[in-house]
């Protein structure tokens, strides 16, 4: 009676398998409503299908390890019985359709995730990563990007203190945002999803339910076509000012005890939310649709289920408690609503106007979605296939001077002041290392405590080489936490790759992953949440273009002491300035390369772990001791790039004593970074490259440099430098 | 000194301001939510704190001066009470007809944060007693809507006035006359766009937002 037809599992995106599984499951035909609560729960969005296995692999646990993966965020130990709870999230198809809306609301759902677990949001981060800077398109998504994050994180009021950005022609037709939220809580304060107590309410706060958003997640799950355009409706619209409502009426019901579980309603919305804190409780679930607050007349149990509406919750309160609950989020002026209770029959039932509209057994939606281990290029397969060509004879740079200065200026390289500027990165006024350095540093509220958070990914490296560019991307974070003198605690990730059905693109996740596994495993540097992005490829562009593997990484680092903190700017004329780590020599897969000899040619640059390890313990060592006055790992761009910006922070110059040829200059060998220390003092095992003073580097004048650094972003997106 | 920080919905900058009076007087300040219609007796400051009070959605700060404690504070502003407006706090001042003109969009178009270059216009009211008269400080913006805007007329008068408190000394958002303070004609509102609250010790790079808070105290002790 239901006339579930071919054409209607196939436009759920089912293969006729998956949805033999679903008769399966059922034991009988789904209705609509039950179809579509499949279909999203069995995306792989949902249900990571396709990485699951692999990501079993990876190392979750450690002593400062409170949560790891499978909650709505990882939760971590900073001591004085607080917890930082992150985690980052991607955000790319949306934002591809309608980039403001798209980044917004990609801020939002990741709020929601950590203050869903009783933290209060301290910081936002993100990862981007667009096209050609003069791809006809890219102006208009970077801008619209940038103001999406900034105008749903200043409106929430929680600063927005750092990132990462890249350019490739490979995000063409597919950017990526990730955004990332930290927040702390008291580790007796910690909330968590698992539905439980037969009888509990089962209460519905926040903004109303509409139409919008309908099967985003599917649409996340699948390659864009040239239709990406018409998907336009699927995007939701965030409310930022609900938002903030939100995270202060639930942190105010948290500091009571009327709470038995909460969950945000992501991706998937009262789907998702609902299925995961049943399974997670192993109890059932009766919803009564009638009672679900709505925006829209007329909405349908499925169009109720499948909404993807922003600023929502669910939540399990201990019996009594609603009238409690009910009036802190009336004071808030949002919706409350007892919409159904937990239940013993490990089913989830819906009634619509009196009828029974959906009945599923919990169980099979859970442990029936399908798995796959889908098959992956070997790496001569896939070396093959990714044609990265050898190096070979590369000229030596006849212009050291000339090459620096176009580097500043490169999209990779450029200062991204005009980003970050639009970010209220200051709001808490905790922010104790804005923006620009190499990881930025929040206050804990009250204490001395700081926490320490960077991005970290170089997708050009993963793509030579998926093993060596995942240890890369790890090694990276921990190098930057380590910088400002924070101890490394934990990541979360972001994984975006293309079609996993395609062999090579399975070969880069699994090697990424792998590479991944093994620098966490020697780093003491556990994954503790992540996200997977799939099926970033885009026909938009011409013809199944995949993106560089981007598995993005955000990592955190606690420091005993904010005022015991390094940053990268020179501090003053006369003070030696060290190399850590040993002269370049990598020129393979270089932005110097790229920038200045067109080529994307070579081998990743290997990571020793043990060396990153070692150089990390003495950074961090020396800059607990007080010893050095300024610290930046050496990343894109090599030596003359990472003393450059020292200088530029500090506008002070540099006299370098080292011999500088293409390798010593741009090579961007790894576990690397220059220190400033007062003359006579010995950095062990490190080389003395030269002095800080005057007001050049490498002969350049630094206005010169600061012009190339400062001008790429207002040149592109017009500057508002001008204005009176 | 007893003081009292306005919370509309959506205030984020409320947390930040009660710590900065709380570290420079010694006492916290009553934290009022907007439905209340009546202020605590005794008040030597009330502060209107920045963020998006519902939203932005309307004008900036337009729902907000329409709340029921917007009407005890004009009462109290009337009766001689400081009264201080931080960026959507100047803005719910200006809607509240507390203070002359109003803030538009940002010249420039977008949201900016940053430190920037500001010259004390007046030393002589009890907001920037503790400044020198022409000397440069830096204290942060971050505002998509903080375009100074009031007919000429008016522009004349409150600078013959002296009731300009604070001027960029630099391009920050088109405001004009690069006004970034503004002082009511009973000289106890001050409206500023820029976050004294957020430049208060070394942490915050710096702590030249320190003595606006310090001059008040001596002014109403």
């Amino acid at each position: 009676m239901s006339g579930i037809t071919p054409q209607i599992v196939a436009e759920h995106g089912f293969s006729p398998e998956e949805y033999e599984r679903v008769l399966h499951a059922m034991g009988r035909e789904p209705n609509m409503t039950e179809l579509g609560i499949f279909s999203v729960m069995w995306s792989e969005h949902c249900s990571y299908k396709s990485s699951k296995i692999h990501l079993m692999k990876l190392p979750t646990t450690g002593p400062q390890v409170i949560c790891g993966p499978g909650e709505n965020a990882g939760v971590v130990d900073i001591g004085d019985g607080q917890a930082a709870i992150f985690k980052m999230e991607s955000h790319n198809h949306p934002s591809y359709i309608e980039p403001y809306q798209g980044a917004a609301t990609g801020v939002g759902g990741i709020l929601r995730d950590v203050f869903t677990m009783g933290a209060r949001p301290i910081a936002n981060m993100n990862a981007l990563r667009f096209g050609r800077p003069d791809h006809p398109k890219m102006r208009h998504l970077i801008s619209g990007v940038v103001r999406g994050i900034g105008g749903y994180g200043n409106c929430v009021g929680v600063p927005t203190v750092g990132g990462e950005v890249n350019f490739h022609p490979a995000y063409d037709g597919n950017i990526l945002v990730n955004a990332m939220t930290v927040g702390i809580a008291d580790t007796d304060k910690i909330f968590y999803s698992a539905a439980s107590g037969v009888g509990n309410s089962i209460v519905y706060v926040g903004s109303k339910t509409g139409r919008d958003g309908i099967h985003g997640a599917t649409m996340a799950s699948a390659d864009f076509g040239e239709d990406s355009e018409a998907k336009r409706p699927t995007v939701q619209v965030g409310d930022p000012f609900t938002e903030k409502l939100l995270i202060e009426a639930c942190l105010e019901l948290m500091a009571s005890d009327a709470i038995v579980a909460i969950q945000d309603m992501g991706a998937a919305g009262l789907t998702s939310s609902s299925v995961e804190m049943a399974s997670k409780g192993g109890v059932g679930l009766l919803l009564n649709m009638d009672a679900v607050p709505q925006r829209e007349t007329g909405m349908t149990a499925y169009e109720m289920m499948l909404s993807e509406s922003q600023e929502r919750m669910l939540m399990v309160l201990k019996p009594g408690r609603e009238d409690f609950a009910e009036a802190i989020f009336r004071k808030w002026d949002l919706d409350f609503a007892v919409i159904g209770e937990v239940t013993d029959t490990g089913r989830m039932v819906l009634t619509h106007h009196g009828e029974t509209v959906c009945d599923i057994p919990l169980a099979p939606l859970a442990d029936d979605a399908p798995l796959y281990d889908r098959p992956a290029a070997s790496k001569e397969e896939y070396k093959a296939w990714a044609n990265v060509q050898p190096l070979g004879d590369i000229p030596e740079s006849t212009d050291i001077a000339a090459d620096l200065l176009k580097l500043m200026a490169s999209p990779d390289i450029a200062s991204r002041r005009w980003i970050w500027e639009q970010y209220d990165h200051m709001v808490g006024a905790d922010t104790v290392q804005r923006p620009g350095g190499d990881a930025a540093v929040v206050r804990v509220h009250g204490s001395q405590k700081g926490i320490a958070i960077s991005t970290d990914c170089t997708p050009r490296y993963c793509y030579a080489d998926p093993y060596e560019g995942g240890k890369q991307a790890i090694a990276e974070c921990y190098r930057n936490l380590s910088a400002v003198g924070s101890t490394p605690l934990a990541v979360t990730n972001c994984l975006n790759f293309a079609n996993p059905q395609r062999p090579e693109i399975m070969a880069q996740l699994t090697g990424c992953l792998e590479g991944m596994g093994d620098a966490c495993r020697a780093l003491d540097f556990p994954i503790v949440s992540g996200n997977v992005s799939l099926y970033n490829e885009s026909k938009a562009t011409g013809g199944g273009s995949a993106i560089l593997p981007t598995p993005a990484i955000g990592g955190i680092g606690l420091l005993a002491d904010v005022d015991n903190m390094a940053t990268v700017a020179f501090k003053a004329e006369g003070e030696a300035i060290w190399l850590i780590g040993g002269e370049g020599t990598h020129l393979g897969q270089s932005i110097w390369l790229r920038e200045i000899q067109g080529q994307e040619h070579g081998s990743a640059p290997s990571v020793d772990l043990a060396k990153e390890r070692a150089n990390g313990d003495l950074v961090r060592s020396l800059v607990k001791s007080g010893t050095l006055t300024a610290v930046h790992d050496v990343a894109d761009g090599g030596l003359t790039v990472t003393i450059a910006e020292m200088a530029l922070a500090g506008g002070i110059g540099a006299e370098l004593s080292i011999t500088l040829n293409t390798a010593t200059a741009f090579g961007e060998d790894q576990a690397r970074y220059v220190v400033t220390a007062a003359v006579g003092t010995d950095i062990p095992g490190a080389t003395q490259i030269g002095m800080t003073g005057g007001q050049s580097v490498t002969g350049i004048p630094l206005a010169d440099l600061r012009a190339a650094h400062e001008g790429f972003f207002p040149a592109l997106m017009g500057s508002d430098a001008a204005l009176a | 000194m007893k003081t009292a920080v306005i919370v509309f919905p959506g205030s984020n900058c409320d947390r930040d301001l009660a710590v900065a009076i709380e570290t420079i007087t010694g006492t916290a300040p009553v934290m009022l939510w907007h439905g209340e219609t009546e202020l605590p007796a005794g008040l030597g400051l009330i502060a209107l704190p920045g963020g998006f009070s519902y939203g932005d959605y309307l004008r900036s700060g337009a729902m907000s001066a329409r709340s029921s404690i917007m009407r005890a504070v004009v009462d109290a502003a009337g009766r001689g009470v400081p009264v201080l407006g931080i960026c959507n706090g100047f803005q719910v001042l200006t809607e509240a007809g507390l203070l002359p003109g109003a803030l538009m969009r940002n010249a420039g178009i977008n949201f900016v944060c940053r430190d920037v270059a500001l010259t004390v216009d007046n030393s002589q009211s009890i907001f920037t007693s503790r400044y020198d008269a022409g000397e440069a400080i830096t204290i942060p913006v971050a505002h998509h809507d903080g375009n100074y805007f009031a007919d000429d007329a008016t522009l004349d008068r409150i600078e013959g006035e002296g009731r300009v408190a604070f001027r960029y000394a630099e391009a920050v958002n088109g405001s004009a006359r690069n006004i970034a303070g503004v002082i009511s004609d009973g000289g106890n509102v001050l409206g500023m766009m820029p976050h004294p609250e957020r430049m208060i010790e070394a942490a915050h790079g710096g702590d030249d937002g320190r003595r606006l808070f310090e001059g008040l105290l001596e002014a109403v002790a």
